[in-house]
This record gives C-alpha cells, sequence and structure tokens, in this order.
C-alpha cells in the first residue's frame, strides 16, 4: 500500500464541544486514500460524511486524532495549511448556490484570482476547467451563472473548484436535485476527471452512483468506519446495510430477489451487470419456452 | 374517486416578463386533480414541474389561465390564505422548514396563526404528529432529527391546517434512502389511510410507483398523463427525451427486446424479478 495522499488517524469530532448541547460527530475515524483511487463515502444522515470531508482540507479542526494530506500533518505546529487546502478540492452539496459572479468565466476564476495567479494564468485555468466539465468556454463563458440550467449550474461550481488543480476531488452529494440526464452527464465528467488522473472521494445516498463508480467504498455509521472495502463486498453485507439505514443498489436488490425465487443469477451491481447475469441464466435455463 | 379539487386550465407563466429574461416556464397546461387522488408529477430540471407546485397553493399566480383550488380562483387575494390551508407545501431542503427549537412547537406554527384555541392546537399537534409516527419525538429539537424525520416533521406541520391537499416539491431530494423511504410511506398511508389528496413532485419516477396516476411535464407542457406504468413506458419509448425512464423500466424493455416473456407495467425492483422468475420457470428450484 503507498503512502496515502490523504490519511485521517483516530480522528474524533464533537459539536458545540464544552457545552450541554455537545454532539459527537466522529469517533475516532482512521482511513486512508491512495492516490488515484475513486472512493465512495456513504453513510445515513447523520452519520459524519459531511463532517469528515470538512476535516479533508482543514475546514475543521479536530478534537482528536490527525488528518495528513500529502505527508503533511494539516494541525502540526507551523503546518503550511493553505497548501494543503489546495490539494484537496471539495465541492460542497447545492453548491451552485454559491456562484456569486456575473459571468461564468469570472466565477470560475474567482478562486485562481485569489491566489494572485497572472491573469493569463487565471484565463488557461478557467478554459482548461470549463472544458473538464463540458462547457465550452467560448459559448459559457461570457453567460451569467444564474442564466444556466440545474446541471449546468453544478458543472460551473465543480469547475470552480477544478480550477485550483487539487488532487484530491471531495464530491458532496454531487448529482442531488440533478434530473436523470444531468445526473448521467455528470457522472461521465467524474468518471473522466478520475480517468485523467484525479483522486475522488464520492460522498452519496445513491447506492446505484456507487456500484457503477467506485472502486472502494467506506460506510460510514454513527461517527465511525463500519465497513471499508471493494463494492462487491461492502454491498454482500445486505443485513448490516440495512440496519445502518442504508439499501442494496438496485441491481444487487434484483439478484438477490431472482435467487430467492431459486433463478440462479450470477452476481451483479450495476443493471448492465444484471442484465447480462439475467441474460446467461435465460440460456441456462432448464425450459426452451421462454 | 372525489370531484375536482385542483382545476387548471391554460396556465402560462412567465419569469421575468417583458425583459430580454423572460422565460416561459409553463405554457397553456391544463389538468384537474379529484379529491383523494395521489398524482405524482415527473419532469427533468426546467420542465416547470416546481412552478406548476407554486402555482397549486397560490405561492405564485399564473401569467394567463386560471388554477382553482376547490372552486377558489387563486387570483383572488381575498382568498389567498385559505388556498393555502387547503393545499399546504412541503419543499426540498429539510433544514430550512423547521422554525421552532421544538417538534411539536413547530407544528403548533401554523394552527397558533390561525388563532385557535389552545386545547384545539394540543389536538391538532398530538394527531399531525401521530399520523406522520413522530409521536414519541415531540419533544426533540429539530437538530437533534434526521432528514426523513425533519420532512416528517415538516408533513405534521401542514396536517396540522386540516389540508385537503399536500404538494410535495422534490421533498425526497435530499434525503438518505431510508428517509426517502419514511416520506414516501407516510404519504401514501396519509393518502390511502385518510384520504387526503397527495400531489408528488419528483424527478426521480422511483418515487412514483405508488402513484394513481403521474403527469408528465417537458418544457412546460403536459406530455403525458396516465398511470405510472403507462407513462414510464411512454417515456421509456421516446429517445432523447429530457426523462428518463426508472432504470427498471428500461432493463425490463431490454430483456424482452432479447426474447424474455415479460408482462408490461413492472415497475418496480421486486415485480421484475418474479416476472423474471416465472418466465424462467422458476429456474432451478423448479427444475
Amino acid at each position: 500500500m503507498p503512502e496515502p495522499l490523504l490519511a485521517c488517524h483516530d480522528v474524533a469530532y464533537t459539536y458545540r464541544r464544552g457545552t450541554p448541547m455537545a454532539a459527537e460527530a466522529l469517533r475516532g475515524v482512521t482511513l486512508g486514500v491512495a492516490a488515484g483511487e475513486l472512493l465512495g463515502l456513504i453513510g445515513p444522515t447523520g452519520s459524519g460524511k459531511s463532517t469528515l470531508i470538512q476535516h479533508f482540507n482543514g475546514l475543521l479542526r479536530p478534537s482528536r486524532g490527525r488528518v495528513v494530506v500529502a505527508g503533511q500533518d494539516l494541525w502540526a505546529p507551523r503546518a503550511d495549511r493553505r497548501a494543503a487546502r489546495r490539494l484537496v478540492g471539495l465541492l460542497f452539496q447545492f453548491a451552485e448556490s454559491q456562484l456569486f459572479e456575473e459571468t461564468v468565466r469570472r466565477d470560475v476564476g474567482y478562486g485562481p484570482r485569489a491566489l494572485g495567479l497572472e491573469a493569463d494564468e487565471v484565463e488557461a485555468r478557467v478554459d482548461e476547467a470549463l472544458r473538464q466539465v463540458g462547457l465550452d468556454p467560448a459559448r459559457f463563458g461570457g453567460r451569467s451563472p444564474f442564466a444556466l440550467s440545474g446541471g449546468e449550474m453544478r458543472r460551473v461550481a465543480l469547475a470552480g473548484v477544478l480550477a485550483m488543480r487539487p488532487q484530491v476531488l471531495v464530491l458532496d452529494e454531487p448529482t442531488a436535485g440533478l434530473d436523470p440526464r444531468a445526473r448521467a452527464e455528470l457522472l461521465d465528467h467524474i468518471r473522466a476527471l478520475h480517468a485523467r488522473g484525479l483522486t475522488v472521494v464520492l460522498v452519496t445516498h445513491n447506492m446505484d452512483e456507487v456500484a457503477l463508480l467506485a472502486r472502494r467504498v467506506v460506510v460510514l455509521h454513527a461517527g465511525q468506519v463500519a465497513a471499508d472495502g471493494a463494492p462487491r463486498a461492502v454491498f454482500a453485507r445486505e443485513d448490516d446495510l440495512r440496519a445502518w439505514g442504508l439499501g442494496l443498489p438496485q441491481a444487487a436488490a434484483l439478484v438477490r430477489r431472482l435467487r430467492s425465487r431459486g433463478v440462479r443469477v450470477g452476481d451483479a451491481l450495476t443493471f448492465a451487470e444484471a442484465r447480462r447475469a439475467i441474460l446467461a441464466a435465460a440460456r441456462e435455463a432448464p425450459r426452451g419456452d421462454r | 374517486m372525489g370531484d375536482a379539487l385542483i382545476e387548471v386550465r391554460d396556465l402560462t407563466y412567465v419569469y421575468h416578463p417583458d425583459t430580454p429574461q423572460a422565460v416561459r416556464a409553463l405554457d397553456g397546461l391544463s389538468c384537474s386533480i379529484r379529491a383523494g387522488e395521489f398524482v405524482g408529477v415527473v419532469g427533468g430540471n426546467g420542465s416547470g414541474k416546481s412552478t406548476f407546485a407554486r402555482h397549486l397553493n397560490a405561492l405564485l399566480l399564473p401569467t394567463a389561465g386560471e388554477v382553482r383550488v376547490g372552486g377558489l380562483d387563486t387570483r383572488d387575494r381575498a382568498v389567498t390564505w385559505e388556498v393555502r390551508r387547503r393545499v399546504g407545501m412541503v419543499f426540498q431542503n429539510p433544514d430550512n422548514q423547521l422554525v421552532a427549537a421544538v417538534v411539536e412547537e413547530d407544528v403548533a406554527f401554523g394552527p397558533e396563526n390561525l388563532g385557535l384555541p389552545p386545547a384545539e392546537i394540543r389536538r391538532r399537534v398530538d394527531e399531525a404528529l401521530e399520523a406522520v409516527g413522530l409521536a414519541e419525538l415531540r419533544r426533540r429539537a429539530p437538530h437533534q432529527l434526521s432528514g426523513g424525520q425533519k420532512q416528517r416533521v415538516a408533513i405534521a406541520g401542514v396536517l396540522a391546517m386540516r389540508p385537503a391537499c399536500i404538494v410535495l416539491d422534490e421533498a425526497t431530494t435530499m434525503l438518505d434512502p431510508q428517509g426517502r423511504a419514511e416520506v414516501l410511506a407516510t404519504v401514501e398511508a396519509l393518502n390511502r389511510r385518510d384520504g387526503i389528496t397527495v400531489v408528488l413532485i419528483s424527478h426521480a419516477m422511483d418515487d412514483l410507483v405508488a402513484a394513481d396516476r403521474v403527469l408528465a411535464l417537458d418544457a412546460g407542457r403536459l406530455v403525458a398523463d396516465g398511470p405510472p406504468a403507462e407513462v414510464f413506458e411512454r417515456v421509456d419509448a421516446t429517445p432523447g427525451g429530457r426523462l428518463d425512464a426508472p432504470p427498471v423500466v428500461r432493463l425490463a424493455r431490454e430483456l424482452r427486446q432479447a426474447g424474455l416473456r415479460l408482462p408490461p407495467g413492472l415497475l418496480t425492483v421486486e415485480a421484475l424479478a418474479d416476472a423474471i422468475a416465472d418466465a424462467l420457470g422458476g429456474g432451478a428450484a423448479h427444475a
């Protein structure tokens, strides 16, 4: 296992610490994310997912434990938190609500300008970031972000994160509220960003998306890592997932039900896999009257 | 089926009218919703479904055409509050809707504003929390609740107004799978058990399989209106549209095309699995 790009060691976090309203959101999370991974982070509402990812780039300081990004302990004395923060780009839930500039170009360039980069460099980064999310800079750059569709606005917000050239992209419910078409487009862009070498942490409620994209799944429950492994292994634990307030990807639920009805069918986590498995089962079915 | 509770006739709505940014969000839409129906409304981003929802309780007023709720014309300012009492709305974000520090106070907020006597408020709050299955959490603070529980509190707040109809505008979008299932089960029970008219707006067709009827919107127009199975299969047969059929419907079509004999109208994982098992003759178990 190579040195993780991002690591949490026994991270605990308590909101309103020292008051009667104290709430322990994280209870000792240890987790490493290696360069190039595409990790799905799942857990019910209140499991600590959003709290955890705000530790990844130093927005929250752990009550206990360490967060290490590219070898740098974020909260060590004299740590360069700003540099570490730039390595980890965070796309918040409903990030389009934070767009504010008059044009798409200015909005995406906001972060790079704040870094004090030269104007040429800012423009180059904006062009690149917009293309990475499938928005033609010539067509969209001059438009108001508020005149775009929901899916386009979400992608502008993502471009704003990419323009900071992070090494790790953390996406908090990136497809929430998008229609199926916009959702599929965004997932395609995420897949392409990962293929180009970006490390991706995908936080989602949608088990089908995890099954489709992630190579590794981490389940957070009650502020702790409840499961960590390959999608196939994690989604085999149906009873545990239900107990944690999660479910199976629909294709996995379909296969499970088929088996309970006596159909011999191979494993599937996605609908494409389910189709292949069912057609294979149909070819081997004992009777030819299908 | 009862009489028309909501009548929508030639409804057109234009955002920023008479400016260069004018957007025609609804374009001559007509439909009627009967008392006691469970109606799903589906459409992509920008299809006009939220704009439509906001017309049902006079949050928006038609640019042209009309909306009547129990015969009341929503454009008549004198009846605005009565329209809003009859048609309650639950919105997308569970964190933006609760206003009080304690669950039962939040539910009491509407009835208190009606100036009802305390005993009546008490009764309504208790009944509403009972109806959404949250009676035990009445003394909790909203921030101690899950997303699904928060949405159920929001539903209880609407119920305490004794509405004829509840409109849920993408109310499941921000929830985890369990929260979504909780809200959908709650809404279904209110409709089936208590006879409350439900209009459930979602871009996830999966949310709408229990509806009596689904309206599909595209570019501000009604493009389909019928039982869920019919609407989903029609959408699935229309490639290139902004709407996508649920994956279960699509898989069923692909399996049929590959030669499996599957009946129409398969909307859920369970129904599809059972139909496949039947088509394969029960597989090994029956061999």
